[in-house]
């Protein structure tokens, strides 16, 4: 137990511990648990985008021979008040928004169940719908907080007095698109009941969280419910929390009195799971001519849905980035008659950053500086907003470390210079930045028969690597070989956990499995539980952030306007790297989102009937693998003693953070067009 | 209802189905073959690629009473018994997955595409398999690792 010839297992390029399961197909996501006698259920959903259920005509949909029951309003068991409106299943004949769920069908056979779900007749009352986002609504408010407990406004200084005394100022107002998570695997849930206790199989990023919101919606003690995701096929933040299907799911089973399941339809993806808020972003910029930063100012407009408030927090990342002495930045929230909007991979930074970096490349531009210098020109001392040192910051570090291997140094700041054939050339960098969390969590580590050890945390590996790496963790604080330790997830029965959101899942569960594993060994023998609740609470008064750079060549196409990116390349400094491998993967999976987002997605809105027009992935454009070329990632060297016991931070979502304006900056750089609204689309290009 | 009898990795069935059953649906609901992914059921994601008479082809676009007597291989039947099929090994060496979703239709589309290549005598560099395995979304972002994982076996 104690070999003193070990290599550490943090640090090395372990493979996938789950990886042979995901290349034979024997991995199984929620929808795909073999359990005997299962029946299928199918959501019905509005067809009016505001307004009232008047009538339900199950008959026919009844009368279809397999058909076990049509579940609504008219017959649903009432369930707690838990304020999400989108988890409400059947409460009420009000329609929120077109695309909710007013109907559930449940049959002996998928074919028969779709067969009925087409076959329930509704009428409705429907209402006036308002859906558009729009510059000046009437109806804008100021939320109480943003997501999830940041202040709305923050204000240092005069931000006016500030531009006014500037040599230099950029105003520019930026928007971004409503766009949709997607991820591969469809919300699914499987729900059977046993002895008034519920068992659910949950395509979900967080099984404990997910079994205290299922327990307070149905009014039954924790303990009897039980959430499990072994496998989850992709989240990006819109299986953060229980969905709709889980909700149907669990009723319909209820009502059987059978085990059933569900999955949604791609199409059902773009309304009732969630996607991220469009935004309208006011950037103010004020600067010495020497690019000095003397005001900022970041406004957020941004929409929200009427049956729940999601503030989503855009200008927070502005907060830290670069110091000012006068600063400002706000959010103002419409509810409209939409889906209400959710979590996406890195909510607020993402859009957020693609404002202030477009902006600082703008200033860059303006003042005739460098975009890296004019970035390490302001780079600030301490945080900005709240006054307190950094844990570790390196911006700077990644700026020259990722200038150095793009070959960076004399580049040509003139835009529309560089022309090969019918090709504009460009290059673009952009700062990125993503907060360091960690939140209490609960692990048991248990020494086995066989010499081995089993550590268990309800933690949920959407694709994260999140199982590899706390094996990993386990390995190095038992003192084994990574072969020794059995890792087992995604179960509520593991107890209090983080969900797989905020990029703090490694850091709060790897905290709790090295304490659970250093218990044990010092116990020496059977089983220790161990939980973080203290030492979270503890940690010292400190700015934690990762930060980033990423860099990005673009071939702009002049007779078609289409973009082509040859080369991306993401520096980061996000504390000691778990395992290289699956790091790697994932800062390039946040960059490959972030492409897209800047090149790819818009959900476009029906303002006539109220639904996302292109809700299928036909017309919802992700990036295939011919859309993406040369993509790196690579990270600097940063120790940090004040995050965690590994000395890790987060790094699911600071890819994404900040690619979409390095793209944006390098398409201005190659065609001197600098567009401000997201995606950059070809008829953005070609005037 | 129709009767239908089906090759799938090596194995003979007969099956009694109803008529409206996709090969996809089948596979998965009927006989547990739930390697096969639906991701979108429009034949616009990919991650339902199987190989059919030794063609790739979307499951979900495949009505299985149309298929009567048909060779399937899904993603179960790639592998020799333990052995990983080069493929597989290749995919996991690389890090060409995260969540695995798209991963059993990326794999029986890539086994398809190196079959493809074969017979027509085309080279597979970079950019000739990012194109051939366009048809295969994967949304974690993993298509460096997998054009590098397929380009180790095709070379």
């Amino acid at each position: 137990m104690t070999g003193t010839t070990l290599t550490p297992a943090v640090g090395a390029p372990l493979s996938r511990i789950e990886g042979r399961e995901k290349v034979t197909g024997e991995a199984r996501y929620a929808y795909e648990q073999p359990i005997e006698g299962v029946a299928y259920a199918v959501a019905v959903t509005s067809t009016v985008a505001t307004g009232e259920i008047t009538r339900i005509d199950a008959s026919r949909a009844l009368a279809l021979r397999g058909v076990l029951a049509v579940i609504s309003h008219e017959n649903a068991p009432r369930l707690a008040e838990v304020g999400d409106g989108e988890l409400m299943l059947f409460q009420s004949p009000k329609v929120a928004y077109r695309g909710q769920i007013v109907a559930g069908v449940v049959a002996e056979s998928l074919q028969t169940a779709q067969e009925a779900a087409a076959a329930v007749a509704l009428d409705y009352d429907a209402a006036p719908h308002d859906v558009e986002l729009r510059p000046g609504h009437p109806r804008f408010y100021k939320p109480e907080k943003v997501n999830p407990s940041f202040p709305t406004d923050v204000a240092h200084g005069d931000l006016d007095a500030g531009l006014a005394a500037a040599d230099v100022v950029v105003d520019a107002t930026y928007t971004t698109q409503p766009i949709h998570n997607n991820p591969m695997e469809p919300h699914a849930s499987l729900a059977l009941w046993e002895d008034g206790g519920l068992t659910l199989y949950d395509a979900i990023q967080g099984t404990w969280r997910a079994h205290n919101d299922i327990a307070e919606l149905f009014e039954l003690d924790p303990e009897r419910v039980r959430v499990i995701s072994h496998h989850v096929g992709g989240g990006f933040g819109s299986k953060g929390t229980p969905r709709p299907q889980a909700v149907l799911a669990a009723i319909a089973a209820r009502i059987v009195e059978r085990p059933v399941k569900i999955a949604l339809t791609r199409r059902q993806l773009f309304s009732m799971v969630g996607y991220r808020t469009p935004t309208i972003q006011r950037m103010r910029l004020g600067a010495a001519r020497d690019g000095r930063l003397r005001a900022i100012g970041h406004d957020a407009f941004e929409q929200t849905s009427t049956i729940r408030e999601f503030a989503e927090q855009t200008t927070i990342a502005t907060r830290h980035m670069y110091a000012a002495p006068d600063r400002l930045t706000t959010h103002r929230l419409v509810a409209l008659d939409v889906p209400t909007p959710s979590w996406m991979r890195a909510p607020g930074e993402c859009p957020g950053m693609f404002a202030l970096e477009s902006a600082m490349d703008e200033l860059a531009v303006a003042c005739e500086i460098d975009p890296i210098e004019l970035r390490i020109a302001n780079e600030p001392a301490e945080d900005p907003e709240k006054g307190i040192p950094f844990s570790s910051r390196s911006l700077v570090a990644c700026l020259r470390e990722g200038a150095e291997r793009f070959g960076w140094t004399g580049r040509d700041p003139t835009p529309g210079a560089r022309r090969d054939g019918r090709w504009l050339v460009g290059t673009g960098v952009a700062a990125s930045t993503y907060p360091t969390y960690r939140s209490p969590s609960q692990a048991t580590a248990r020494i086995d028969a066989d010499g081995g050890f089993t550590v268990q945390i309800a933690a949920a590996d959407i694709g994260t690597g999140a199982r590899t790496a706390l094996t990993q963790i386990a390995a190095d604080a038992l003192g084994v070989d990574a072969e020794r330790v059995r890792m087992e997830i995604g179960d509520s029965r593991f107890g209090q956990a983080a969900l797989a959101g905020g990029s703090m899942g490694t850091a709060s569960w790897g905290s709790a499995v090295v304490k659970a594993c250093k218990a044990l060994l010092d116990q020496g023998e059977g089983e220790v539980i161990a939980d973080t609740a203290k030492e979270v609470k503890a940690l010292s008064k400190l700015s934690r952030h990762a930060f980033g750079a990423q860099f990005v060549e673009v071939r702009v196409d002049t007779a078609s306007g289409e973009v082509r990116l040859p080369r991306v390349l993401g520096v980061f400094g996000v504390g000691r790297v778990i395992n290289p491998k699956t790091a790697r993967s994932q800062f390039i999976g946040g960059m490959t989102m972030g492409i897209s987002m800047a090149l790819h997605e818009e959900s476009v809105m029906d303002r006539e009937f109220g639904d996302y027009l292109n809700h299928d992935l036909a017309q919802y454009h992700v990036p295939v693998s011919a859309d993406i070329q040369e993509i790196d990632a690579a990270w600097v060297e940063e120790h940090d003693d004040e995050l965690n016991p590994m000395g890790s931070k987060g790094i699911g979502e600071i890819g994404i953070v900040g690619t979409a304006a390095a793209v944006a900056n390098a398409v201005f750089h190659a065609t001197g067009t600098r567009v401000r609204d997201l995606p950059i689309r070809l008829d953005r290009l070609v005037s | 209802m129709a009767e239908i009898a089906l090759r799938i990795n090596g194995e003979e069935h007969r099956l009694e189905i109803d008529v409206r059953t996709t090969l996809l649906d089948l596979l998965r609901e009927n006989l547990g073959l739930t390697g096969a992914k639906k991701g979108c059921d429009h034949g616009q994601c990919g991650a339902c690629t199987v190989l059919l008479d030794g063609r790739r082809a979307n499951a979900c676009l495949a009505l299985a009473v149309a298929h009567d007597g048909a060779e399937i291989v899904t993603v179960e039947g790639l592998a020799a018994g333990d052995d990983l099929h080069p493929l597989q090994a290749a995919f996991v060496e690389h890090d060409a997955f995260q969540c695995g979703y798209c991963t059993p239709g990326q794999l029986c589309s890539a086994a398809g595409m190196l079959a493809e290549a074969e017979a027509e005598g085309v080279t597979l560099d970079a950019a000739e398999i990012r194109e051939r395995m366009s048809g295969n979304l994967c949304r974690c972002g993993a298509y460096p690792n997998i054009v590098a994982a397929i380009a180790d076996v095709a070379s």
